[in-house]
């Protein structure tokens, strides 16, 4: 039986936390703005997943951003960034963090939303304001945990004197970079006194649906080669990706992961029934007086045959319901201990029954048979 | 009733054949009590296998109850076993890990019989049989070998068998309980009218039934009334 129950607890576990990884990947992508398209500097790189575009080609500019908002259909918002990394001070503190430099529309298209204060504005930009808006953890590094009245107060980035104007809501996040330890400010400001050039470490759009996104991204492509003069698409200075992309690929891979593991459980299930047919073996050779007697007293072959099926079968339920219950164990504790949030779904429970009760109809078949078709001469004398 | 008539079983393994009955004839009238007696290879086992349908003959007929019992299927001769036959072995064949009064429920289960008549029908049965009220909550492993046996009978008892067929039923016993064991089936059959088939080789054992049938080398040799009939005292406890 302990083949049974590793069995299905391995089953619901496996699937459990297959799903919970499939989720927390959709969701963590997702978190990151909905259909969005993400376009940097430099060549072509492999899934490397939405950087903060470090380093890279000079070749993104804010026309280019201008140029797609305009020419583009099916395009919801457009994001102009420029980002770097930089040493920030603030009263006696100070941390090393993200500088985010963008505009308004960064919240809609990035799904970003504002705890206290504003985002910065569009007068921010026009106007190149040396104003800042915190992420909540870089707020907790700066001037405490869970600090209040932290807008209004100074910080220095690289030197100049920014003032907070607003604090962000805190979106977690493991695995990409965490979008609460970051600083946002005007991506003019960030040209004029961080970067010092007139270029874009990135821009972000989001399509109007995410069936658009394809199409969005290949008109863009077209057109920034367009404006980049040049012919070869291969030679391209900057290139793509498609959050929609990102996720099909990281579900597949998941769900191929999942699979495997599922059919590692499956054999482990199939041990564990040849395991029940073993035990039910022995028992019907251990009661094979009592089988004899049983049919002096008048049971029939098909009574004798039912017998053992339904023992077999309440062996494997047992087991399967331990099993469940340590499967969904496992998938607690996994999510308990915040590796990742397991989901037990109620699909997988009955599956997990229903082959419980499969494989002891299976695996107990042969051995009722033979208990049904035992002499009873023969059984009753055998000692 | 019990009609036996030139009943032969021959055993065929590989290209051996073995004849083990030779072609025997008797009738059993309701009532009786009946012991069949003869030494080992005698043909005893499987004359007792063919009374109890527990094995079909090679040929000849067997009417129980005016119903020719000698052809058929598995599950036909399981059904009369189960209306019309009680069984008692030597070596008890109770259930274990179970208790007495479950033990001797369990072939009304087969018959289909719901739980509060299969527990009535199983005490009645206990108390015919000779075994206190007591006893009727303990495991077999509780019990001495005499009270087993009792509530052996007790169980060949509870689906009112046309016919009780006691195998050795003294077999694993010393002589005194034997003694209350015979001096049950002689009560079942004087007060109660059973029909009763007792299987033996010991003279002494045989010498408590009404009738005596000798068989030797697969053929019956003699067919008589006992002449010094043996009562036993079944009260000692």
């Amino acid at each position: 039986m302990l083949g049974i129950i590793i069995g299905i607890a391995s089953v619901i576990a496996m699937t459990a936390i297959g799903q919970g990884a499939q989720n927390s990947i959709s969701s963590s992508i997702e978190s990151i703005g909905a259909n969005l398209v993400m376009i940097m500097p430099g060549a072509a790189r492999t899934f490397g997943g939405p950087s903060a575009g470090r380093g890279g080609a000079l070749s993104l500019t804010v026309e280019d951003a201008d140029a797609i908002a305009s020419q583009v259909s099916n395009v919801a918002g457009v994001v102009r960034e420029v980002s770097s990394r930089k040493q920030v001070t603030a009263l006696g503190t100070n941390t090393n963090t993200s500088i985010m430099g963008t505009e308004p529309s960064y919240t809609t298209v990035r799904n970003v939303s504002v705890d206290e204060g504003n985002f910065i504005t569009a007068q921010n930009v026009t106007s190149g304001s040396k104003v800042a808006v915190l992420g909540p953890t870089t707020r907790d590094d700066l001037f405490g945990v869970g600090a209040t009245g932290v807008v209004g107060q100074k910080i220095r980035i690289a030197g100049t004197e920014y003032e907070v104007v607003g604090i962000t809501v805190a979106k977690g996040g493991s695995g990409f970079s965490s979008s609460d330890d970051i600083i946002y400010i005007p991506y003019t400001t960030a040209q004029r006194y961080i970067s010092g050039n007139k270029y874009l470490s990135e821009i972000d759009v989001s399509a109007q649906s995410s069936s658009a996104s394809t199409q969005v991204q290949n008109d863009i492509t077209t057109l920034l080669l367009n404006r980049h003069n040049i012919a070869d698409p291969t030679k391209a200075d900057f290139n793509i990706l498609n959050e929609a992309d990102i996720i099909s690929t990281a579900s597949s891979v998941t769900g191929t992961l999942t699979t495997l593991l599922a059919a590692v459980a499956g054999i482990s299930l199939i041990v564990g029934g040849i395991g029940i047919m073993n035990m039910m073996l022995t028992t019907v050779t251990e009661r094979t007086r009592e089988i004899g007697l049983r049919k002096a007293i008048g049971a029939k072959k098909s009574d004798i045959n039912k017998q053992f099926l339904v023992e077999a079968i309440l062996l494997t339920f047992t087991g399967g319901f331990i099993g469940i219950v340590f499967g969904w164990l496992i998938s607690f504790g996994v999510g308990y201990f915040n590796i990742l949030q397991a989901s037990v779904s109620l699909s997988s429970v009955i599956l997990a029954f229903g082959v419980s009760a499969l494989i002891g109809i299976v695996f107990g078949y042969y051995p009722a048979r033979r208990a049904a078709n035992l002499n009873p001469i023969d059984a009753l004398r055998y000692e | 009733m019990i009609e036996i008539k030139n009943i032969t079983k021959t055993y065929k393994t590989g290209n051996v054949e073995f004849q083990a009955l030779k072609g025997v004839s008797f009738t059993i009238k309701d009532g009786e009590f009946v012991a069949i007696m003869g030494p080992s290879g005698s043909g005893k086992s499987t004359l007792m296998h063919i009374l109890g349908a527990l094995d079909n003959p090679t040929s000849g007929t067997y009417f129980l109850d005016n119903k020719d019992v000698s052809t058929l299927s598995d599950d036909e001769l399981a059904d009369i076993r189960k209306d019309k036959i009680g069984f008692v072995f030597q070596s008890f064949n109770l259930l274990p890990r179970t208790t007495v009064l479950r033990n001797v429920m369990l072939p009304l289960v087969y018959d289909g019989v719901d739980v509060n008549e299969r527990e009535a029908r199983a005490k009645k049965s206990l108390i015919l049989a000779g075994l206190d009220e007591g006893h009727f909550h303990n495991l077999s492993n509780q019990l001495s070998g005499g009270q087993i046996q009792r509530v052996a009978i007790a169980r060949a008892l509870v689906n009112e068998p046309s016919l009780i067929l006691a195998d050795e039923p003294t077999g694993n016993l010393d002589s005194k309980t034997s003694e209350i064991v015979l001096g049950t089936f002689q009560k079942l059959n004087k007060e109660l009218g059973r029909t009763i088939v007792l299987i033996t080789h010991e003279q002494d054992i045989a010498e408590h039934a009404d009738r005596i049938l000798f068989i030797k080398d697969g053929l019956l040799t003699a067919d008589s009334t006992t002449h010094s009939k043996r009562i036993a005292n079944h009260d000692l406890k």
